[in-house]
């Protein structure tokens, strides 16, 4: 992606009405902001999609790109959204969450994902399959060793065999479109 | 039941699992536990819809048992962790959720536990449902008495008692159909969620849980004979692997509340510094700053909490603090000279945990003298703490509110309404999803939740009426202490040609966890901290005097994920394996000799492994060497048989092959998943870069990228076997870890003939 001149120019004071407004080409939805929600240059675009935009699956975990729990695609890459800041990308940049991966978690990585069980606490899971979904786009039928070298990502529970096996069986399967189950509703995890 | 069409995923799965190649076909239905017949089993995992307008609960199982209100038993002598009430609510359309009194952080508790109560229930899999309990007196360890979610102990201390909530249950369901029907409950029985009567009439569950409700509760169920079971002992899918696939598993992090604030304070340097002054200009002038306020930490040392509309702003803010510290009055800790220190404190006895006759050790034909050096480690969960707080209502009617993942949310729930000075009734916990803990989480003195609460204490009387999320930072959290202690060991052994062990005198050096916590009074004894010598000795019966010093530092500590046996069975597990090399002896027979007769768990374990490994008989590549550890904690015990080279000083694990005594494995998935974590997290000890250092009081690392833990490159092929067994399940959650890394150790001596007594790994220091 482009982190060169900001094409987006957010927060100018002195730039009235007449400005263009901010905007973001999110989850295949043009996101358009009003002056007074228009976020400050340097915010990095983990934070816009986490606290202004209400998309939390994408995750906060090191803010120094470190650990790829904030990983989303921009034009299909991964990026570490904690590191980018939001002026820097262009509004007709096309950028993927979590959310907008798939519908109803329907992707062929989220299928192998929840077959193999892979997530335990599941905090860096959503990083995880968009580098996931990100290398297989890129190399639809890695090895091992490709895995290891695109796979970058922290997870403190150990689900890295269950994500290299994921991934090989994602790779495998993407082509097939068996009927999806559809949502569980258990285990959201809030209190009562 | 009025519900839509069930799908279960064993189905799509079979038929995903199909069209593999064969070579992934079998490891795919392995990790899966799907049959490619997907055949009559149960069902893996459901992903019923809810039928539109079907979401209203009857409210069918109240909940009576509340901390605040009677506490005492409602229905008969039952406690409030006997009650259904407090645990199952079953929806008209069928739903039954399950509310678990354990954090759930990846260790797969809430599947686990809501897998015993279905089973006795004999609910439909397909239709359970799992939720955090909170701070009420229901949810307390039913063996400790306090809302705890450590030490391995979630099946092991609650298997019994979920299982008859589940029994209680159905016996209230088979009560209400028995009248409905007119006959005898011994008439009836149960299926998938359905009694069965005379003739083969059904009722669901979901249709009776109303009149259920209205009867007593049973004190006495008969449970089933494990040989029942079809459900515990199935490789059972994870109940929130779905939601933690999409983004929408919700953790603590990621409450929304209207109006919410966040919360970044500036922390002191040097544990406990004091406060000299700030200068706040520029912080407030960062857009979305709402306030800087100072704040009271834990050992009277003083914060800034900078308070905005979200964490970006709040953590500029944050950063542009000019804060001045007085480090004047604080111990400043150095790793070099703490070192130093604790090598000369070795060289005297300190307080007795074992003794033994000694008078062998000088005059042994044999010995090994040896020193090992363990750092202190963050817990580095990959959810960052974080805790949040409500403050509503004046005086007397002063509430709060707190969200937060915590593994004692009782004593967490006191220390916040202590702080925020509102009465315990007043205060509502809601524990949250978390994103790992591995011990971070539960804080004797409720460090995390405290700092919350002051934070939001301060912005209340500031006027920010407003709910306010106190989140750390990556670098906080690597900087704010609570570490497994350091730890220095220095052991003496004599033993002769044969490895019999003649004496053995052993000291170690490190901090106490809980001295002057509320645990010291039960498990600080004649100055010994349990937490520190736990896995000493053990399972070798050999004279072995224990004496150890807690010396006083400037650095908080807490318990790791398996805590003591984080070290001793490093210490342990290497010595007996270079006795074992000392006296020419195959290592895993030397082990058995000592064992003999002994400890058949341990037996059983190490023998599973080493059979599976092919130890002993296969022909590792050139370069390998064998690596072989056994280790119990918190009651089960793990063994491991690795496969590892060295190559240029830089040592590699390839495989590991693992035996485990878990007793009855509830769901072997989610024990492999255990293991394979434990295991990850013990190499991860090794790694170079895995530890916390002090220079001049400051801690030196701050992230990821100077702190290490394990990455998918680390991650070796782990094969798990579980001895079987149908005894009571002992704990999994930490079991995992001690083993790992002396069994590296071990094959690392083998190939150069030294071992590392010093973790993380410095081969050339070793």
């Amino acid at each position: 992606m482009s982190t060169t001149d900001n094409v987006n120019r957010p927060a100018d004071a002195s730039a009235e009405e007449q400005a263009p407004k901010f905007k973001l080409f999110l989850n295949g939805k043009e996101e358009v902001f009003e002056p007074e929600n228009t976020p400050e240059p340097d915010t990095p675009l983990l934070w816009v999609l986490r606290e202004q935009l209400g998309l939390t699956g994408t995750k906060y975990g090191c803010g120094i790109a470190q650990c790829g729990a904030c990983t989303v695609h921009v034009d299909d890459a991964p990026v570490r959204s904690c590191v980018i800041p939001i002026a820097s990308i262009a509004p007709e940049q096309k950028i993927t969450t979590i959310e907008g991966l798939s519908r109803n978690g329907t992707h062929h990585v989220q299928r192998a994902w929840q077959m193999l069980d892979v997530p335990q606490c599941g905090f860096c899971q959503s990083g995880m399959i968009m580098a996931a979904a990100a290398l297989l786009r890129r190399n639809p039928n890695p090895s091992d060793a490709d895995i290891d070298a695109a796979i970058t990502n922290i997870c403190r529970c150990g689900s890295y065999n269950r994500v290299r096996l994921a991934i090989r069986v994602a790779s495998q399967v993407r082509t097939r479109r068996a009927p999806l189950p559809q949502d569980n509703a258990a285990s959201k995890g809030t209190a009562q | 039941m009025t519900t839509t069409t069930p799908f279960h995923s064993r189905l799509i799965d079979a038929q995903l699992i199909g069209a593999l190649p064969k070579g992934l076909q079998a490891l795919a239905q392995r990790q899966s536990g799907t049959a490619l017949d997907a055949g009559d089993g149960l069902p893996r995992r459901s992903f019923l819809k809810l039928a539109a307008g079907s979401g209203f609960a009857l409210g069918a199982f109240p909940l009576v048992a509340s901390a605040q209100g009677a506490g005492g038993a409602a229905a008969g002598g039952l406690k409030p962790t006997q009650q259904p009430a407090a645990f199952v609510r079953i929806t008209r359309d069928g739903v039954v959720t399950v509310t678990v009194n354990r954090l759930e952080f990846g260790q797969g508790s809430h599947t686990g536990l809501a897998m015993v109560l279905a089973e006795e229930l004999d609910a439909d899999w397909a239709q359970v449902r799992a939720v955090h309990g909170n701070a009420d007196a229901a949810y307390v360890d039913p063996a400790f008495g306090i809302h705890i979610t450590g030490g391995s102990n979630a099946l092991k201390n609650s298997y019994t008692q979920y299982r008859e909530l589940g029994a209680r249950t159905r016996a209230m369901l088979l009560a209400a159909a028995a009248q409905q029907w007119k006959v005898a409950p011994s008439a009836l029985r149960t299926q998938a969620g359905v009694v069965i009567g005379p003739g083969g009439a059904k009722l669901s569950y979901g249709e009776l849980a109303e009149a259920a409700m209205q009867l007593p509760v049973p004190e006495q169920v008969t449970l089933k004979d494990p040989k029942q079971f079809r459900l515990i002992g199935q490789p059972t899918g994870r109940l929130d692997a779905r939601a933690k696939s999409s983004g929408g598993q919700a953790f603590g992090i990621d409450v929304r509340l209207p109006g919410l604030l966040t919360a970044v304070v500036a922390y002191p340097p040097v544990f406990g510094a004091k406060l000299q002054s700030v200068d706040d200009a520029a912080a407030k002038a960062v857009q979305g700053v709402r306030a800087v306020l100072r704040v009271p930490l834990e050992r009277g040392a003083e914060g800034v909490a900078v308070i905005a509309e979200g964490y970006w702003a709040a953590k500029q803010g944050r950063d542009a603090l000019k804060v001045e510290w007085n480090t004047s009055g604080v111990e400043k800790v150095d790793s070099a000279r703490q070192l130093a220190a604790y090598r000369e404190l070795a060289t005297k006895p300190g307080a007795l945990k074992y003794d033994a006759d000694l008078s062998k050790l000088a005059g042994a034909p044999r010995k090994i003298s040896a020193e090992f050096v363990f750092p202190y480690l963050a817990h580095a969960p990959m959810e960052p703490l974080n805790c949040t707080v409500q403050l509503t209502g004046q005086g007397a009617n002063a509430k709060a509110e707190l969200w937060t993942g915590t593994q004692m949310p009782g004593l967490d729930a006191l220390a916040a309404a202590n702080t925020l000075g509102v009465t315990p009734q007043n205060l509502k916990m809601n524990v949250q999803m978390a994103g790992g803990g591995f011990g971070r989480r539960a804080v004797p003195s409720s460090e995390y939740v405290v700092h919350a609460c002051a934070v939001a204490k301060a912005a209340r009387t500031a006027g920010l009426d407003a709910p306010v999320r106190t989140l750390w930072s990556r670098e906080d959290d690597i900087k704010g202490g609570y570490y497994r202690p350091m730890h220095l060991h220095r052991a003496e052994i004599g033993f002769d040609a044969k490895g019999e062990i003649l004496g053995w005198n052993h000291v170690i050096v490190g901090q106490s966890i809980l001295k002057g916590s509320p645990f010291e009074a039960f498990m600080v004894q004649n100055g010994v901290d349990a937490t520190m010598v736990e896995g000493m000795k053990e399972p070798y019966d050999v004279p072995m005097k224990l004496t150890v010093h807690h010396p006083q530092q400037n650095v908080p500590v807490l318990w790791w994920r398996s805590v003591g046996s984080t070290h001793t069975a490093y210490v342990m597990e290497t010595l007996v394996d270079e006795i074992a090399r000392a006296t020419k002896q195959d290592p895993v027979a030397y082990r058995l000799k000592l064992i003999e007769g002994k400890h058949p768990r341990h037996e059983a374990a190490l023998k599973l492994a080493v059979e599976k490994s092919g130890y002993g008989k296969k022909k590792l590549a050139a370069g390998r060497a064998w690596g072989v550890a056994v280790h119990e904690s918190f009651n089960t015990v793990v063994a491991y048989v690795v496969e590892a080279s060295v190559k240029d000083g830089m040592p590699k694990l390839h495989t590991v092959t693992v035996g485990v005594h878990c007793n009855l494995a509830v769901n072997p998935k989610s024990v492999e998943a255990q293991v394979q974590g434990a295991a990850l997290m013990g190499l991860g000890m090794c790694l170079p870069g895995a530890a916390i250092t002090l220079k001049d009081g400051v801690v030196e690392q701050s992230n990821f990228h100077d702190y290490t833990v394990a990455r998918i490159t680390d991650m070796p092929k782990i094969a798990v076997h579980i001895v079987p067994s149908a005894d009571a399940p002992t704990g999994m959650g930490e079991p995992g870890l001690p083993p790992l890394a002396p069994a590296f150790a071990n094959a690392i001596a083998r190939l150069t003939g030294k071992t590392p007594r010093q973790l993380p790994f410095k081969l050339d220091a070793a």
